[in-house]
């Protein structure tokens, strides 16, 4: 059984006091414990961002790719060897502004991972200007007068591009956080976990007491197997965030789709192959 | 010289490419040599397409400009082929298809022209139009007086089993065109014939990406990563093709950033993995470069160039990305690019690229271009023979029994082991960052770190070079001048120095890192250095110069889009003093 203190490496943390990146780094190995996934079993690859120095402090076999690249590092890993625990972690700007088109596409591949976003609404290791998730008219560094672009409803792109479990959760509710996670990386499939997080030095308008105030819980009732009304709900803002489990699918992963499950992975059948039976097409 | 070169050409759609193919497969079957190379536009229809043969009876290693029977199934394939014709030659032309005035202006420059319908031969023979691309084939081997039970063999051997009835409406097709000329044209004749020789006739015919794609095949590559892009394309459709013979995984991604981001990450995981692209795809690739570079995962990608900038001529050749490939990439760091010059070193130098880039974890490339992608050359005895080195990758066992890895521990030889995930006692961080032995980030205030990672990684090249090709030497040894080149010059090159007894050839197998000792010696005595590249400003011969200080004496440049024609070079070589 891994214990907690297995996840942590030598490296002190850099990220200020007070950072919703803490609770979601917290709530990861909760779960891991929980899930009983030792730190050799689990592959994160982390984007540039504040969140992605967490790599630092998170021991596992730890990947710190290039800035909105993690998704398709993940899913070149995944295809190799499908038996490890691939989890991909980025900040709202690497997933949607660079990362915007591997985030569309790798929800239509439903590679059985876990895709998690520090979501604070903004660029921070880069000081702090406009994301994709910036509401419009948010006054930034680079948007002195005001953000032109509306926000982006990327859970909306998520469920009708084929992302088969999208959620969202708050950094600082670390049960729901946990209960959230847990079932993201049990769930077959491509599973997106949407995390609010206060950025408490750079964005003074998103902060702890706004989330508060802005968040709705899917209660009980709610079916997220509804995937109409799962986009319609993933699409709203203001009126209420909604945070749970949105929704939730069945279906064949990439991994399915190559039979790679009931193989050997990729990594066992390095080899020199015999290919005189191919050369004989070209007689 | 004595080789024969044959040329179709029609509009796109009208099957150049498949009587192209069975010209040759055709010569093979006397024990004759062929080397064919398409020329076509980048539109699925429409658009003016052809296949040039040149047949030997040796090796040959390009095609000829020099036409001497060329099948007209348009008008444009004599409006634009007729400049290529050769003294003596013969046109055979659609009478149907081609004008009269276009036929005159042939006539005046005293080609020799043989009328056919193939229209109404189709009707006559109850054929379908498919087929009026092999009408015309049997029309090229009338006119040759070739055995057409050698071309029913070919039929036979290509269609027999798989489709009995394709192969009999061929035949019928080949005995319409064959028959018409016979009865016809009895009286044209080209001087050469094309004899049976002593040689196999059991040879392969393939192109550069065909060796590409079989070399990843052999050398355990189990992940095949790309976005398409000309003329790289026809690797990723092999290898998709045979995916369910050979089991490996053939994946096309959003994007050619995707693409090679994932094949990082496969390598990464501890499988083979390639991608492929041309220039404009790799220079979405470039980032991703450096992130194997720094954290010393294994990469290999195959660039297949064609004329740019930008969209540039799509189904057109150039060595014109040689100093990109070389040079992509922010920051300073190792890599090799390999430029295979022909089918079989595309075979080989794959093989090589996947063992150079595990054995020390670096990017490395396959440099070829379009005229070697689409350039088909036959063989006799084409080697399939991999070695597999893959480096130094711990076990479980090892990693249980080391009491402290290090992913990134500085060794002499600037390799260090590689663990892979899922193995106990192997956690380490790969960073982009520039980072410390485990993996974690330094910052910058440890700048001696830094400088040791640095050396470290660079520490790796004089192995390298010792496991790299050296030039090859043709042609006289102790010539005064001698003509250099790399990747597709080889080919024409080979051909042109058949008619010299005074000239040197040195082929460099590697253009990237350059071994300037090899380089020098194999020119060695020579007093005159030519350089000659497809591209404009001679890019190997600048990194040659800034490299070692060796400056040619002239370079010999094309850049129109075309490969270099043997007949070319020759008159350029006769030039120099
Ligand atoms: C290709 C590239 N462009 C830009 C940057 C600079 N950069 C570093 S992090 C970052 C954005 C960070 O925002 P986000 O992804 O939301 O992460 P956060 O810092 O907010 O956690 C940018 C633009 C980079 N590293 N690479
Ligand atoms: S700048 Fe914001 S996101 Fe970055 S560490 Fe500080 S609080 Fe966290």
């Amino acid at each position: 059984m891994p214990k907690l203190t297995d996840f942590i490496t030598t490296k002190k943390s850099t990220w200020c006091a007070g950072c919703g990146n803490f609770g979601i780094w917290a709530a990861i190995k909760q779960t891991f414990v929980e899930l009983n996934i030792e730190p050799h079993q689990a592959v994160n690859i982390f984007d540039i961002g504040c969140n992605g120095n967490g790599c630092n402090w998170f021991r596992c076999y730890g990947f710190h790719s290039l800035h909105g690249r993690v998704l398709p590092v993940a899913v070149g890993i995944k295809l190799a060897n499908p038996k490890l625990k691939v989890m991909a972690i980025s900040g709202d700007g690497g997933a949607l502004g660079e990362g915007g088109n591997h985030f569309m596409h790798t929800c239509r591949t439903n590679v059985d991972m876990t895709y998690i976003i520090h979501n604070n609404q903004l660029y921070s290791l880069t000081t702090g200007q406009m994301s994709p998730e910036s509401a419009q008219g948010m006054k930034t560094k680079s948007t002195p007068q005001g953000n032109p672009l509306v926000q982006l409803n990327h859970l909306q792109i998520a469920i009708s591009a084929g992302a088969t479990f999208v959620a969202r959760a708050y950094a600082f509710d670390m049960q729901e956080l946990t209960r959230i996670l847990k079932a993201a990386i049990e769930h077959k499939g491509f599973s997106i976990v949407d995390i609010l997080q206060p950025c408490v030095t750079l964005n003074l308008i998103n902060t702890s007491s706004w989330y508060t105030d802005h968040m709705k819980k899917l209660d009980d009732t709610w079916d997220p197997a509804n995937k109409e009304k799962a986009i319609q709900i993933s699409g709203s803002w203001d009126k209420g965030i909604p945070v749970g489990i949105i929704y939730k699918e069945e279906r064949p992963t990439l991994e399915d789709s190559y039979s790679l499950n009931t193989k050997e992975p990729l990594t066992q059948q390095v080899h020199a192959y015999d290919v005189r039976e191919l050369l004989k097409e070209f007689a | 010289m004595n080789i024969f070169t044959w040329k179709i050409g029609g509009a796109a759609g009208d099957g150049q490419q498949v009587a192209g193919s069975l010209f040759a497969k055709a010569c093979n079957q006397e024990g004759l040599y062929t080397y064919g190379y398409s020329e076509f536009p980048s539109a699925i229809r429409g658009g003016h397409v052809a296949f040039g043969v040149s047949v030997a009876e040796r090796p040959i290693h390009a095609l000829y400009h020099d036409v001497y029977l060329l099948i007209a199934l348009n008008e444009e394939t004599v409006q634009l082929h007729t400049e290529e014709m050769a003294k003596g030659g013969i046109i055979i032309y659609d009478s149907g298809k081609v004008t009269a005035q276009a036929i005159e202006v042939a006539k005046k420059k005293k080609i020799e022209v043989c009328a056919i319908s193939l229209a109404e031969l189709i009707k006559e023979n109850g054929l379908r139009p498919i087929v009026t691309n092999i009408i015309a084939l049997g029309a090229s081997f009338g006119i040759l007086e070739y055995d057409v039970n050698v071309v029913y063999t070919m039929l036979d051997k290509v269609f027999g089993a798989k489709s009995p009835e394709v192969r009999d409406m061929n035949r019928i097709a080949i005995d319409a065109g064959f028959n018409y000329v016979k009865k016809n044209y009895l009286g044209k004749k080209l001087f050469f014939k094309l004899n049976e020789i002593q040689a196999s006739k059991e040879k392969v015919i393939l192109n550069s990406n065909n060796g590409v794609a079989l070399g990843a095949v052999a050398s355990g590559c189990r992940a095949y990563i790309a976005y398409p892009m000309s003329p790289a394309t026809t690797i990723l459709h092999s290898v998709a093709e045979w995916a369910k013979k050979t089991g490996m995984v053939v994946y096309q991604p959003e994007d050619e950033i995707a693409a090679v981001h994932a094949m990082i990450g496969a390598m990464y995981a501890g499988t083979r993995a390639m991608t492929g692209t041309s220039g404009g795809g790799f220079a979405l690739m470039t980032e991703a470069v450096t992130l194997s570079a720094i954290t010393e995962t294994p990469a290999v990608i195959a660039v297949s160039s064609r004329p740019g900038p930008s969209t540039g001529l799509p189904t057109w050749t150039e060595q014109g990305d040689l100093r990109f490939v070389v040079h992509c990439g922010h920051g300073d760091f190792l890599r090799v690019v390999l430029a295979p010059s022909d089918p079989q070193s595309a075979f080989e130098q794959t093989a090589l690229a996947f063992n150079l880039a595990e054995k020390y974890q670096i990017p490395v490339f396959i440099l070829i271009d379009k005229y070697l992608s689409e350039g088909y050359k036959s063989f006799d005895n084409f080697k399939t023979e991999v070695k597999i080195e893959r480096g130094k990758m711990l076990t479980q066992e090892e990693l249980l029994k080391m009491k402290e890895y290090n992913r990134y521990k500085l060794t002499k030889d600037g390799v260090s082991a590689r663990s892979l995930p899922g193995m106990q006692n192997g956690l380490h961080l790969t960073n982009s960052d520039e980072h410390d032995e485990y993996g974690f980030t330094i910052e910058g205030w440890t700048p001696e770190m830094r400088v040791a990672q640095v050396d470290k990684r660079a520490a790796k090249l004089p192995a390298i070079l010792k496991d790299l090709p050296k030039p090859e030497i043709y042609g006289e040894k102790f010539a005064k001048i001698a003509v250099l080149g790399w990747g597709s010059t080889r080919g024409p090159m080979l051909e042109a120095i058949q008619t010299f007894e005074n000239i040197k050839y040195v082929h460099i197998p590697v253009v990237w890192p350059i071994d300037q000792k090899a380089i020098e010696k194999a020119i060695g005595s020579a007093k005159k250095l030519v350089i000659m590249e497809n591209n404009p400003t001679g890019q190997f011969a600048e990194l040659l110069r800034g490299i070692t200080g060796i400056t040619p004496a002239k370079l010999i440049l094309k850049y129109s889009g075309r490969q270099f024609w043997p007949e070319e070079i020759v008159e350029m070589i006769k030039k120099i003093k």
